[in-house]
C-alpha cells in the first residue's frame, strides 16, 4: 500500500510517500520539504502569513519533487494523508485544501490526521512498528509533549505539555539574547560544545515537589539567562556565551530527559521516543542515551531529517491509519487547530 | 470548452462548470455558492464536485480552470487558489488566475464607468474601476472608503463614474454618491468572462499569485529588551 503525505502545518511544506508492507515495516520513497525559514529569521520567530503565503508557492512544486522522486504518478498511490491539525490555521488550511484537491482529482481516499501523532509515526519508518505501548517525547519549535501512546492508531494520551514557552522557541529566544542566528538550535548546540555546562545553574522549570509531574516552563528558564547576562553586561566582564549556551542547553535537557524517565517509569514503558525538532539536538540525545540506559529503557531517535516536520511522517501515519481499517475523512474535512490525537476520535 | 471556475476571495464560497464556445459568452452549466467567510476550506472541492455532477461533466472533460486570485483579506483566499492550483497540476490543465473584481465588473450590466468594492477589512475596501467599454482603468487598490470617494471626485472624475458593485457597495454607495447595481459576489461567468481572452487564445496562464496588496503584519524585533529593573 502506497500513502502520499502533505504537510503545512508551521513553516516547511512537506510532501512525502511511503509504503507499507504488510508486516507493518514502513518503505520511504519520497521526502520532499520546502522551508519558508529563511523568510522568517529576521522576525525571529515563524510569522504565520508569511508561512502560509509560502506554502501556497511552494504546494506544487513540491508534489512534483515528490511524485518524481518516487517515480510515481497520484493516480498509482493508494491514499492520501494531510495534516488537519494542530498547528497554525491559515497555514493548516493550505494543505488541507491541497490535500483534498489531490484526492477529488485522483478519486484517491483523504485521511486528515494529526502533526503530533505525525511526529510519533516518523520513528516507525527509520524502526518499524512501535512496540504495544511506549512514550513519546516531541520537543520543537512549536511543541513539548510528552505522549502515552498505546497504538498510533488506538489510544494516545497527553500526560503532559509546556504550560509557556515550547523548548525551540525558548532556543530561539536565548540565541537572540547572546546574539546567534534564527532558529536558535544549531548555534546554540554548537557553541555549547565548547562551554562548561555546570558553570552556571539555571532554573529547571516545574520540578518542584509541588508542580506538575510531567508539565514543562521554559518562560523562567529564558527570562534567567536573560537576566544573567545583563547583570555581566553591567560589570562590563566578558560574557562567557559558550558557558551560556552550555548551562542553558543542560538545563532544557535535563528537565526533558528526567520527566520523561519518570513518566516512562510511571506509566510502566519501557520504550521512549523523541522527536521533533528539538530531538536532533546533541546534548538531549546524549543524556537521554545516557538516563535511557540506566533506566532500562529502549530508545528510539528518527534522523534528524524525519524528526523536523516533513510530509513522511503524516504519509506513515496515514498509513498505518488506512491499515487500521478506518473510514475516510469526510469531503467536508477542514483544518482543526485541536484536532484528536487519534484517527477519527 | 469546459472550463471550472473557482473563487474564495470573498465570504462567498464559490464554484460553477462554465461552457466557453466559439466567440459566444460564456454559458453556466451548474454552480455552487455558500456565503460563509469561515467555511471555505470546508465547502470548496464538495461544491466542485457538486457543479461538476450537476452539469454532468466529469474532471477529466475539464479544458481550464480559472480562479479567483482576490485581492481578499480573509486566510480563505488561498484555499481556492491552492485548489486551482492542485487541481491543475493533477488534471494537467492550465489554472488562469483573474482579479475577483474583474469577475465582478464582468458580470455587472453597467452603463457608464463602474467602481467595484470589496471589504479588505480594518475599515478598508478593495476596489477598481472599469471604464463603459469594460477595461479596467484603476485598481485593484485598497483604501479607506472616504479616499476612494475622494479619488472619484479628483483623479478619477474625467472616467465619470456613475455605478457601483460588490459585497459592500450598498454599505458606501452613499459615501461615494453613486448608484448600487445588485451584483455582489463574483460568479463562475463573471470569473470565465475576464479570463475568456487567455482561455480562447490558449495563451499561457500568468502565475498563481494572490493579490495580497497589503505586506504580512509583522515587526522585526528591536533592540533587546532588559528583564531586570534598573
Ligand atoms: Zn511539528
Amino acid at each position: 500500500m502506497i500513502v502520499l503525505g502533505i504537510e503545512t502545518s508551521c513553516d516547511e511544506t512537506g510532501v512525502g510517500i511511503v509504503r507499507r508492507h504488510a508486516d507493518g515495516t514502513l518503505e520511504l520513497l519520497a521526502d520532499e520539504v520546502a522551508s519558508s525559514v529563511e523568510e522568517h529569521a529576521r522576525f525571529g520567530g515563524v510569522v504565520p502569513e508569511i508561512a502560509s503565503r509560502a506554502h501556497l508557492q511552494a504546494m506544487a512544486p513540491t508534489m512534483r519533487r515528490a511524485l518524481d522522486t518516487a517515480g510515481l504518478e497520484l493516480s498509482t498511490v493508494d491514499a492520501i494523508a494531510v495534516t488537519a491539525g494542530p498547528g497554525l490555521a491559515g497555514a493548516l488550511m493550505v494543505g488541507v485544501a491541497a490535500a483534498k484537491a489531490y484526492s477529488t482529482a485522483s478519486g484517491k481516499p483523504l485521511y486528515g490526521v494529526n502533526h503530533l501523532a505525525g511526529h510519533v509515526a516518523a520513528d516507525t519508518i527509520e524502526h518499524g512498528p512501535l512496540p504495544p505501548r511506549c512514550l513519546a517525547l516531541l520537543v520543537s519549535g512549536g511543541h513539548s509533549q510528552l505522549l502515552l501512546v498505546e497504538g498510533l492508531t488506538e489510544k494516545i494520551t497527553e500526560i503532559g505539555a509546556t504550560i509557556d514557552d515550547a523548548a525551540g522557541e525558548a532556543y530561539d529566544k536565548v540565541a537572540r539574547i547572546l546574539g546567534l542566528p534564527y532558529p536558535g538550535g544549531p548555534p546554540i548546540d554548537k557553541l555549547a560544545k565548547q562551554g562548561n555546562p555546570r558553570a552556571i545553574a539555571f532554573p529547571r522549570g516545574l520540578t518542584g515537589q509541588r508542580d506538575a509531574p510531567f508539565d514543562f516552563s521554559f518562560s523562567g528558564l529564558k527570562t534567567a539567562v536573560a537576566r544573567w547576562v545583563e547583570k555581566h553586561e553591567a560589570t562590563g566582564a566578558e560574557i562567557p556565551l559558550a558557558d551560556v549556551a552550555a548551562s542553558f542547553q543542560e538545563a532544557v535537557a535535563d528537565v526533558l530527559t528526567a520527566k520523561a524517565i519518570r513518566a516512562a517509569r510511571e506509566h510502566e514503558v519501557d520504550t521512549m521516543v523523541i522527536s521533533g525538532g528539538v530531538a536532533a539536538n546533541s546534548r538531549l540525545g546524549e543524556l537521554a542515551r545516557e538516563r535511557c540506559a540506566e533506566a532500562g529503557i529502549t530508545l528510539r531517535v528518527p534522523r534528524p531529517r524525519l524528526c523536523t516536520d516533513n510530509g513522511a511522517m503524516i504519509a506513515a501515519l496515514g498509513a498505518h491509519v488506512v491499515a487500521s481499517g478506518a473510514k475516510p475523512s469526510p469531503a467536508t474535512l477542514a483544518a482543526d487547530t485541536s484536532l484528536p490525537l487519534v484517527y477519527g476520535s | 470548452m469546459l472550463v471550472l471556475a473557482l473563487d474564495t476571495a470573498t465570504p462567498a464560497v464559490t464554484a460553477g462548470v462554465v461552457a466557453l464556445d466559439g466567440d459566444a459568452p460564456p454559458e453556466l452549466l451548474a454552480e455552487r455558492v455558500t456565503v460563509d467567510p469561515r467555511a471555505h476550506t470546508e465547502l470548496l472541492t464538495p461544491h466542485v464536485t457538486a457543479a461538476l455532477d450537476e452539469a454532468g461533466v466529469r474532471l477529466d472533460q475539464l479544458d481550464a480552470i480559472v480562479c479567483g486570485s482576490g485581492p481578499g483579506p480573509f486566510t480563505g483566499l488561498r484555499v481556492g487558489m491552492v485548489t486551482g492550483a492542485a487541481l491543475g497540476q493533477a488534471l494537467g490543465i492550465p489554472v488562469h488566475p483573474v482579479s475577483t473584481l474583474d469577475a465582478i465588473a464582468y458580470a455587472t450590466p453597467f452603463h457608464t464607468s463602474l467602481l467595484v468594492v470589496t471589504d479588505a477589512r480594518r475599515r478598508e475596501v478593495y476596489w477598481s474601476v472599469y471604464c463603459d467599454q469594460g477595461w479596467r482603468v484603476a485598481g485593484p487598490h485598497v483604501d479607506k472608503p472616504d479616499v476612494v470617494a475622494a479619488k472619484l471626485a479628483d483623479e478619477l472624475e474625467p472616467i465619470g463614474v456613475t455605478e457601483v458593485s460588490g459585497p459592500v457597495a450598498q454599505q458606501h454607495a452613499e459615501l461615494f454618491g453613486l448608484t448600487v447595481l445588485p451584483t455582489t459576489y463574483p460568479t463562475p461567468v463573471g470569473l470565465v468572462g475576464a479570463a475568456a481572452w487567455p482561455l480562447r487564445e490558449g495563451a499561457e496562464p500568468e502565475p498563481l499569485t494572490p493579490l495580497y496588496l497589503r505586506q504580512p503584519d509583522a515587526v522585526e524585533p528591536g533592540a533587546r529588551k532588559r528583564v531586570s529593573q534598573a
